[in-house]
Order: C-alpha cells, then structure tokens, then sequence
C-alpha cells in the first residue's frame, strides 16, 4: 500500500459485509493497531490489511456480526519448505535488519505429547467414586516433606509431633497463576489475579516487576518472584508473601533475560519496579551472583532469612536438554519448590527464534525430573510445579500422573480474560486490554469480570478434576501424583515412553 | 418522599469508549429494533440519549440523571416534561412545542432536540420502559454502566450531589 515498502504483506484481511455496517465505528475506535478507519467522505470504515494482527478485538465488539477477520487469501507460491511465514520474516528483516520479536507460546508444529498419553479408569474390579456424592480433595501441599515422622509422647501421655514440619504453601485447586510480571501485564490484570486466587484459595505470582501496594492485603495468596533484574524486591515485598520464587529462567526464552521497554515504566510501574519513570528495565540473562548450585543455596537462605523461615522458596527453571541434574542440585541447594517451565510456555516480549527453537517439552522434562529425584530418595524435600502450555483439566491430571504437585497456567489465564493469542504482547498495544500499560486500552480489562472469569476457570477445571479422579477411583489429587501406571501412551516411540515411564496402550 | 429511584449510574473507570451504548440506545428507541434496519433501512435518524464523552484515557456514558428537582421540567413551558411516581423525568411528546427551553437548561446536556417524521420533540433518556434493564447497561460489554433500583446508603451521597438547589 502506498508509502508501505513494497516487502510487506498482510497476514490478515479484515472483511467488511457493508450490507451490515452501520458505521457505529466502534471497530475504528477498538481497533489499536490501526488496522481500521473512518473514510469521512465516503461515510464507511475501511481497513488497512498490513497492521492487521488478527487480535479479533473489532469482530468481537461490532454490534451487528459485520466483521470476518480472515487468514490473507493471497498466497505465495506453494512451497513445502519455504513457508509464508519464512519469506514474510525474512523480508522483514531485510528491511529492518533486527531481531523478530514475538509474544506468547511456542506456536511450531513441536509433538503435543499431553495428546499421546490417555488416563485410565476403573471397570467392575475396582470401583470408581462419583465425586457428586463423595468427598474428592483437591488440596495440594506445596513444599518440603519431612523423610519420615516421629512421634512422641509428652507429660500427659498424649502423642504430639516430633519431626519438625517446614511451612508448606496450601492450595485448595492444584493449579496457581503463572509469574506474570506488573508491567507485563498491567494492573488491572494483577487485580484480577489476585481476587480470583484469593477466591479460590489458590496462589498467584508477580513475576519478576513487584508487588504494587494495593495488592499487598492479597499477599497470604501471593508468591513474590526474585529475579535477575531484582526489580522491586524489598524487605516489605518478601514478608507479606506467602512463598517466594526465585527466577532463573522461562520456558519462552530459555537461557535469556528481559527487558521491559522504558516506553511501558509509568509512574506507578517505576515505583513497584523502584526504577525511573521511562526507563528500559533489563532483566540480565543469569543471576550475576548465581555461578553454581552452592550461589544458588546463599540466595534461597538469605531468602529464608530475611523472612525467618516462615515461607517456602521456589525456583523456576526453563525445561532445558539436562533439566534433571539440575533439579537435583535445586533441591539439594534447599529449594522447597521446583518450578519446571517447558517450551510451550509464553512470554511477554522474547526473540520470535528463541522462542521457538530453544528448550524442551515440558511433559519429558517433568517425567525426567520426577524420576531422577526418586531415584536420589529426595523427591519429598520438593514439590515440583510444571508450567508452559497446561491448557485444560486433562492436561493438569496428566501432568499430576507424570509427578507434579501442582501446574501453573499463564496462557490460559490470559485466554480466560479475552486474549486471542495474537503475540503482539510486547507492542505494549494489547487491544484487549491485557498486555498494555496504556490507561486508555487498559480500561477494556474490567478486574471485576476478569476475575469472574478466571474464578469460574478455575471452579471448572477443579470439576473436571473431580470427575477424572473419581473414574480413576482416587479421592485425593496427592493419591495420583507420579502414579503413571495410569497413564498408557498412544503413537510414541519406545524412547519417548521410556522417558515418560509410561506404558503403551494395551500393554 | 420518593422510596424508589431508578438511575443509570455510569463508572468512569470501567468505559472504554466503544459506544455501544450509544448504538443500544439508538436500536431500542427506533421503528424496529433491529440494529440493522435501526441504521440503515427504517428511515428514522438514529437517535441515541446517552453520550460517551471522551477525553482521553477519560470517558463515560452520560445520559438523563432523572434529577429529583430537574431543571428541565421547571423550564418546560408546555408541562411535556413532567416527574412520574417511580422518580423518572419522562417527555410527553404530544405536549411537547419543541421550543428547546428544556435542552438549554439542563446542566448535563441529556436533553436534545429529535427530529422524526418531520417533527421535532425534546428526547431524553426514559429508562428503557419496555426492558427489564434499559437497553445501554445491557449492551456495556465492560460493566461501566449500572442500573440501580434503589437507594443504598451508598448511594444517598451521590444522589445529594445531583439534587440542584433551585
């Protein structure tokens, strides 16, 4: 189009069934990317293809269904190796000569191994529980498990406890909002999160850009990150916690740091972060204190320390090639929780080639790192969380069958809420009000709905849980953990089942 | 004294400017009421009684606030005008002279002039009499419009406010 560089084509059309338009122009008004507008003359709206991101923000709002936003029609020659989205990256960086970024989750055609595991149920032998008429625990212990439990008798011969029990996180759902940074998302997300997992007796995370202080009386629901950019951790921010979670790495961007352009740091963000007002805000790629295992344990104790060893500390690592060993060396630094993010995991802003070439799946990774941990004897000194494209109820028992405590969901949170996995998330123009700081696009997330939203989520999956537990015959979420005898793969190669520990169907 | 007062109480914080409501408004007070033939076909202009008003990040949908000494109806030279039991401000159309005294004196500028079939009435917002919900607050697809009832001792403050000493 002109004053376009002729390298640029659209991926999406916008279609307009003029016969329904009434030229509300609330698509014009709803549209953030520019992608729509007003032709006085002729009294129509038009669109501009090229800036169409495919959000569906304009069809989702036009009040008489006028709007079809559709994959480009135009096709390039067909070519099985060069895919369109090849050519239009290439062009892109031809023209600009910098790096592609992207936002969201892996979106590659990568093997979905949740879709080759399939749960087991109970038949005449063994009888399974309606959980409409039974109790069914979803409760969840997040932390260090004691190696066994003693018992004496005081004065009175009355038995009390004599191990020391470590505090523990309790999670009524097994399933905690992912570390999504204030900044990232923007205020009226946190609120959200935070009364949704106040609600349902859950826990949300900050990520790594702090706590805003109104959010601090939803602290005993909130686990506050600690990362490389150490952005808003104070002495305050780690006490009115309920765990803390210390950064190493994300599922999107495995191995890379962050950076939360100055553009997005307002003044409330500058003083969560504790940064100036617009200033870029740069996560480096390591802990410049963290070289080993035994760097890693000084931080998890002066954690500890500075809280008085009254809140558990968690440590989020990318699924990466030898994510077991380090598992073991997390939980020997004194780690009481091990976060796995696999590659499917979302980000806020990361390299479009980062995200989808670096790590691994987070269903080995989990397996992995369940089975290394129990062939040491020390899987009960940590619970381990596996997050990065959870994205139902099944996806969440399957992932407990493999050997975790508890998921994280950042995507499906976000999806729960309105986004449209556009991964325009670092434009910082989120037109559904999700990813912007813009208090003009901001205002389209209403906390009150989103945490509706996210509660009915998570009361949902919780009832699926349910059922799936009870076809299974279980009545405790802890009963299945690491339980993969009922798990049985379909179409996986002897390799992957063997890294799974699960069998083949039929067998 | 009245007991019950119906109003459409907009929330600043919550509007983004779509104008839906203002799309809602238009096909619940047209021939039709389909948004379709409201706009393009029936021949009626569209007419919509609440106004988003924007100024940047700030917007928020004003319609009639039923006032309970309003204004427009101590200027309404014809009686059109006129307080019904239940609180509301209702226009009489068949009263109405369009001689425009209620449009200047009301501070919120709720009233405008309408001009159908080739007549002009003053036309304000009159809640919705045939929905449950008036049309706006149902259409709002970010809860920035609310329809309230009754009087919560909440809202006794807001309503002194809007209560304009004559």
């Amino acid at each position: 189009m002109l004053y376009d560089s002729v390298f640029v084509f659209p991926n999406f059309e916008v279609e307009r069934d003029y016969d329904k338009c009434i030229v509300c122009k609330a698509c014009v008004q709803q549209c953030t990317f520019d992608a729509t507008y007003y032709l006085p003359y002729r009294a129509r709206v038009v669109s501009k293809d090229t800036n169409c991101v495919g959000c569906r923000r304009c069809e989702a709002i036009c009040p008489t269904g006028a709007i079809k936003i559709r994959r480009y029609q135009g096709e390039f020659k067909d070519n099985a190796y060069w895919t369109p989205r090849d050519l239009k990256d290439l062009y892109k960086q031809a023209e600009q000569g910098g790096v592609i970024l992207t936002g969201g989750g892996n979106d590659r055609p990568y093997p979905v191994y949740w879709d080759h595991i399939l749960l087991d149920a109970c038949q005449v032998t063994n009888p399974s529980i309606d959980p409409l008429r039974e109790p069914m625990e979803l409760r969840t212990y997040l932390g260090r498990k004691p190696d066994r439990v003693e018992i004496r008798y005081n004065e009175d011969g009355e038995p009390e406890l004599k191990t020391q029990i470590v505090p523990n996180l309790v999670a009524e759902v097994p399933v905690i909002f992912a570390p999504m940074s204030y900044g990232a998302l923007n205020l009226n997300m946190h609120r959200a999160e935070a009364a949704a997992a106040k609600a349902m007796g859950t826990y949300w995370n900050t990520g790594e850009g702090g706590l805003h202080r109104e959010l601090y009386p939803y602290g005993d629901h909130t686990i506050v990150q600690v990362a490389s950019g150490r952005f808003g951790v104070h002495a305050e921010y780690l006490q009115v916690s309920a765990a803390m979670e210390i950064k190493i790495g994300q599922g999107a961007k495995p191995g890379i740091g962050g950076h939360l352009p100055g553009g997005k740091v307002d003044e409330e963000i500058s003083k969560t972060r504790m940064i100036p007002v617009g200033s870029d805000a740069l996560s480096p790629a390591p802990h410049h204190d963290i070289y080993s295992i035994e760097d890693l344990r000084q931080l998890i104790y002066a954690l500890k320390e500075a809280t008085n060893y009254e809140k558990p500390v968690s440590v989020k690592i990318a699924a990466v090639h030898n994510v077991a060993a380090i598992a073991s060396g997390i939980a020997r630094a004194g780690a009481d929780i091990i976060v796995l993010d696999g590659f499917r995991g979302g980000t806020g802003a990361s390299p479009a080639i980062v995200r989808d070439n670096v790590g691994i799946p987070i269903e080995m990774a989990l397996a992995a790192v369940d089975q290394r941990l129990r062939d040491e004897g020390i899987r009960n000194w940590v619970s381990i969380i596996a997050a990065g494209g959870i994205r139902n109820s099944g996806d969440v028992i399957k992932a407990v069958a493999l050997g975790a405590d508890a998921v994280y969901i950042g995507t499906a949170a976000l999806l729960a809420v309105g986004c449209t996995l556009c991964h325009k998330c670092y434009t910082g123009k989120c037109a559904w009000g999700i990813t912007t700081n813009d208090p003009y696009i901001a205002k389209r997330l209403n906390p009150e709905i989103a945490a509706e939203r996210l509660t009915n989520l998570l009361k949902a999956w919780a009832h699926e849980m349910k059922e799936m537990l009870g076809l299974m015959g279980i009545n405790a979420i802890e009963s299945l953990r690491g339980n993969r005898l009922r798990l049985r793969a379909v179409g996986l190669s002897r390799e992957e089942m063997e890294i799974l520990g699960v069998l083949p169907a039929g067998a | 004294m009245r007991q019950i007062k119906r109003r459409i109480y907009p929330i600043e914080e919550n509007c983004m400017g779509c104008r839906l409501c203002e799309v809602a408004c238009a096909v619940e007070h047209s021939k039709t009421k389909d948004p379709i033939s409201a706009f393009l076909e029936e021949g009626w202009e569209p007419f919509s009684h609440t106004v988003v008003e924007m100024i940047g990040p700030v917007s928020f949908s004003l319609s009639c606030r039923h006032c309970d000494e309003p204004y427009c109806v101590e200027a309404c030279i014809s009686g059109a005008l006129r307080v019904e039991g239940d609180g509301r401000v209702v226009v009489y159309e068949e009263v109405c002279v369009a001689c425009g005294m209620c449009v200047v004196s009301c501070p919120w500028g709720a009233i405008k002039p309408r001009k159908r079939d080739g007549v002009v009435k003053a036309a304000k917002c009159d809640l919705c009499p045939d929905r449950e919900v008036p049309a706006c607050v149902a259409a709002c697809p970010n809860r920035a419009l609310i329809f309230d009832t009754a009087l919560g001792p909440g809202l006794e403050k807001v309503e002194e406010e809007e209560i304009i000493e004559g």
